[in-house]
């Protein structure tokens, strides 16, 4: 290393960057639904993003899956069209819907000229409030997900994850794959379709975001127009997720050259007083980039792994920290040992200021850069209100990160990161890995 | 429900429809050592995506070395006469940006996205390693293991990813689009540190390389700070056209069985070679994209999704795929996964059933309406994301295209004809230039030895 190039570096290093001009407005419909808009004028096209509390969390007994085929069958026939028909209309006025179930939510993501935003609402909103669940569909897009529910059984990150989740949460939805099993899928009838349609997209559950080439006084009829056709409450409650994953190892024989490694324990809340330190330090144990702890540990000292990192999952009901790799099968318990003595390193140690510097830097940094794009901003508007911040979260957000001292991190580390409490569900044939605990 | 197809392992056989815009805010310029650039202005936020590609990539190596474009790519993080190795994106990150790299047959891309008052710095860096690179052994060697766990964990763990290696090298019979891109496992066991470096001095030049910022940027600054930072590079003497051994005439139809033991829904791809974008000559490459849409665009509505999934219920799954940037002869390909109650010879037979349909039939008019009001439409939404505005620019102007070629592109699909995809769908579905794959599973119900 030449000094001077350091200097220089330096020299250029400049305060972080003001955060983005996004300027969020509440828009209240007449008949009272509530959006965030971000207006965005310069490209003649529209962003809305639905996301529906509850998702395949609703499921009732029995019928697990029945969100999620009721989700996929939402574009396939609405109101007086067939799913062709649907499809080709779309087409005509090329807009794009999509549709996703996760385990907390059902997701709409649309995108729509300005030129045709009154026929593009039209459309989502038959999709929305008059699916079809025509019988030719409902088998059609019943043989797909059961072709994936197949593939899944053969995909060893999906073994990993079905794994992970059946031992962390036996009595919780959690537990269970969304997609359902091939029994519940195939008995799932055309009423609890409906039921699960009914049960799941419900006014008092959605949350809107919307950015791009339209004002409030016209996003404020459009609201309506799209979501008032909805009831307004129904559906089950879901109960908390107790996790009940104790510290140790779950190898799941499977044959190929690399074994895939999902690891974890519980984690923090977004609410909890501990979520910004957690982030941080989440950030350099195992967080984006070549720069977290395990990275280097794992991949650039000894190319154990292509790539690892961890995560903070902070669902609706329960909160993790989880990390995932994949590795030869003769290098896996090199790279678990490693990441168990990095969890006790910093759990014992914390963090080096340095360390602190580096990972606040990049963190508020970073987060500027994340509004650039109506369908990102949507997003991002919809994510702000599920987690129940207030509208002038974005420009309070860095504080928090900056706020974060070193003792903060060690004090976090030291309540969160446990090592004995990790657990590895390992998919394929690691040397010297077997189930039990450590 | 096109959402699900991805689990089904088949996306990257798939293409959006590659537009692009004939953009406002796009200007260009060469320095005096041949290095390109085009700058894509959007000051809708403050942040910029700064891009070096290199006209390099898997397609240019030399014999036996298969991979070493990859390699080098992840050994250009490695260090330089003034970096310490890793420091690269260690200052990146501490700036708030995010940074990688990416390689294909025909081009090696870096790229970083920052905030808009930091790219002078990312131009000194980026302008550092393209020619002040340092690697030592030891780093090489551990990069080396790095690089087999990426094909162990992307193709040797993926039976889909292993048999579309295999297709490849039955596609091309003597053009290195046959050789994986991150090259087979018994080569990359064997690359050296020479490897690279020769590689590297040979093709990391400013006058092999095209410059793209795009983002909230001033065209003219931009200039005056690649001038500073790139323009002072010295540039590889005699770095003659790319030239790669070229297909001899194909002359028979090619087949393969791939049989896995991790294949959960079994598939049959039929693809064909087909001519490419060419600078001032993209119509028949226009057309063909949108037989693509017209035959496997959509499931619902495409003539194989509405015949094969929706009319007679025999497809899990139909899709056709073409993307004309590529610098030789691209493909052309059909996928049908059958329901499980067909077989992938049954399956082939829809394929060629679907073909000969449109072949007698022609096209239905409404459809081409549809596909080209998308196409119109495409050309909006695009102007959404910076980065992939970049990439649309970079991934042409690498594989032999021009800035006026990216420019025409919507015009050219804008003009297809019924008459013009018929007659390219005549001309590339010929079984000659072909190879039919099956993926399936083994019969038996034993454990899978791969």
């Amino acid at each position: 290393m030449i000094p001077s190039f350091r200097a220089l570096a330096l020299a250029v290093f400049l305060p972080v960057p003001a955060i983005a001009a996004v300027e969020i407005q509440e828009v209240t419909s007449p008949g009272g639904i509530t959006a965030w808009l971000v207006e965005e004028p310069s490209i003649p096209f529209v962003a809305i993003e639905l996301a529906f509390e509850g998702g395949a969390n609703l499921d009732l007994p029995g019928k697990r899956g029945a969100t999620h085929l009721m989700t996929s069958l939402l574009e396939e026939g609405a109101g007086d069209l067939d799913a062709r028909g649907f499809a080709e209309a779309t087409e005509m006025l090329a807009a794009g819907f999509s549709f996703d179930t996760t385990n907390d939510t059902v997701t709409v993501s649309a995108e729509f000229l300005t030129e045709s935003r009154a026929q593009s609402v039209e459309l989502l909103r038959d999709a929305l409030t008059a699916p079809r669940f025509d019988d030719a569909a409902i088998t059609r897009v019943r043989d797909q997900v059961l072709a994936v529910i197949a593939q899944h059984e053969n995909d060893p990150s999906e073994i990993a994850q079905t794994t992970k989740a059946a031992l962390a949460f036996p009595e919780h939805p959690y537990g269970s794959v969304l997609e359902g099993t091939r029994e519940t899928v195939s008995s799932l009838t055309v009423d609890d379709l409906r039921t699960a349609h009914r049960n799941a997209l419900t006014r008092d559950r959605v949350k809107v975001g919307v950015t791009g080439d339209i004002t409030a006084a016209e996003l404020g009829p459009l609201l309506d127009d799209l979501l008032g056709g909805l009831p307004e409450s129904g559906g089950p409650s879901v109960d908390e997720a107790d996790y009940a994953l104790p510290g140790g190892v779950t190898v799941v024989d499977f044959p190929s050259p690399q074994s895939v490694v999902l690891f974890g324990h519980e984690g923090v809340a977004f609410d909890d007083p501990d979520y910004f330190p957690a982030f941080v330090l989440n950030h350099i144990l195992g967080g984006s980039g070549f720069a977290s702890r395990l990275m280097e540990e794992v991949r650039v000292k000894r190319g154990l792994t292509y790539g690892i990192g961890t995560g903070l999952s902070a669902r609706d009901y329960s909160e993790q920290i989880v990390g995932q790799f994949s590795a030869s099968n003769d290098k896996t318990s090199e790279a678990v040992e490693l990441i168990r003595a990095e969890w006790r390193r910093l759990a014992e140690e914390g963090v080096t200021e340095a360390e602190l510097e580096a990972a606040k830097t990049f963190l508020t940094g970073a987060y500027p850069l994340r509004f650039d794009g109506n369908a990102r901003i949507a997003g991002i508007l919809v994510g702000m209100q599920d987690l129940g911040l207030s509208i002038d979260y974005i420009a309070t957000r860095n504080d928090r990160v900056a706020a974060v001292t070193q003792a903060d991190v060690a004090r976090v580390a030291a309540r969160l990161l446990d090592p004995e409490a990790l657990h590895f569900v390992v998919v394929g044939q690691p040397e010297g890995l077997e189930t039990g605990a450590f | 429900m096109r959402h699900h197809l991805t689990a089904l392992g088949l996306a990257a056989a798939t293409f959006a429809l590659p537009v692009q815009a004939a953009e406002p805010g796009v200007t260009t310029f060469t320095l005096d050592n041949g290095m390109d650039a085009i700058v894509i202005e959007d000051h809708r936020a403050p942040v910029v995506v700064h891009m070096v590609w290199y006209n390099v990539g898997a397609a240019d190596e030399p014999p036996g070395k298969s991979g070493i474009a990859h390699f080098l790519e992840h050994l250009m993080f490695k260090g330089t006469e003034t970096m310490a190795p890793g420091e690269f994106s260690e200052v990146v990150a501490a700036q708030g940006g995010t940074d990688n790299a990416f390689t294909s047959y025909d081009y090696t891309g870096y790229f970083q996205r920052v905030a808009a008052d930091r790219l002078g710095l990312m131009m000194q860096m980026e302008a550092d390693r393209m020619r002040n690179l340092v690697l030592d052994n030891e780093d090489m060697l551990t990069e080396r293991q790095v690089v087999l766990e990426e094909r162990a964990q992307r193709t040797d763990s993926n039976p889909g990813s292993l048999f579309a290696e295999q297709r490849m090298a039955l596609q091309y019979i003597n053009h290195p689009y046959r050789i994986p891109i991150i090259g087979w496992r018994h080569e990359i066991e064997q690359l050296t540190l020479q490897d690279a470096l020769d590689f590297y001095e040979t093709f990391y030049a400013p006058n092999n390389a095209t410059l793209i910022v795009a983002g909230d940027v001033d065209p003219e600054e931009v200039r005056n700070l690649a001038e500073t930072h790139y323009g002072v590079l010295e540039p590889t003497p005699g770095l003659g056209a790319r030239e790669r051994p070229s297909e001899p005439p194909q002359i028979a139809p090619r087949r393969l069985a791939y049989e896995d033991g991790r294949v959960s829904n079994p598939y049959v791809i039929r693809s064909y070679l087909a001519p490419e974008r060419d600078p001032g000559d993209q119509a028949d490459a226009a057309a063909l994209t949108i037989l693509a849409e017209i035959l496997g665009g959509s499931g619902a509505t495409s003539l194989m999704g509405r015949i094969l999934e929706q009319e007679e219920g025999i497809a899990l799954y139909t899709s056709a795929f073409y993307s004309g940037t590529s610098y030789d002869d691209t493909t052309f390909g059909l996928v049908v996964v059958p329901t499980p109650d067909r077989t992938v010879e049954q399956a082939e037979a829809d394929i060629d059933r679907m073909i000969d349909l449109l072949l007698t039939e022609g096209i239905d008019q409404a459809q081409l309406d549809r596909i080209k009001s998308q196409i119109r439409a495409s050309e909006i939404y695009n102007l959404d994301s910076l980065q992939s505005r970049a990439r649309q620019y970079g991934i042409a102007v690498t594989t032999g295209l021009t800035v006026e070629d990216v420019e025409a592109w919507p015009r050219q699909l804008a003009a297809v004809t019924q008459a013009d995809i018929l007659r390219v769908a005549r001309e590339v579905f010929d079984m000659d230039r072909s190879v039919t794959g099956y993926l399936t599973k083994p019969t038996e119900t034993v454990e899978a030895t791969q």
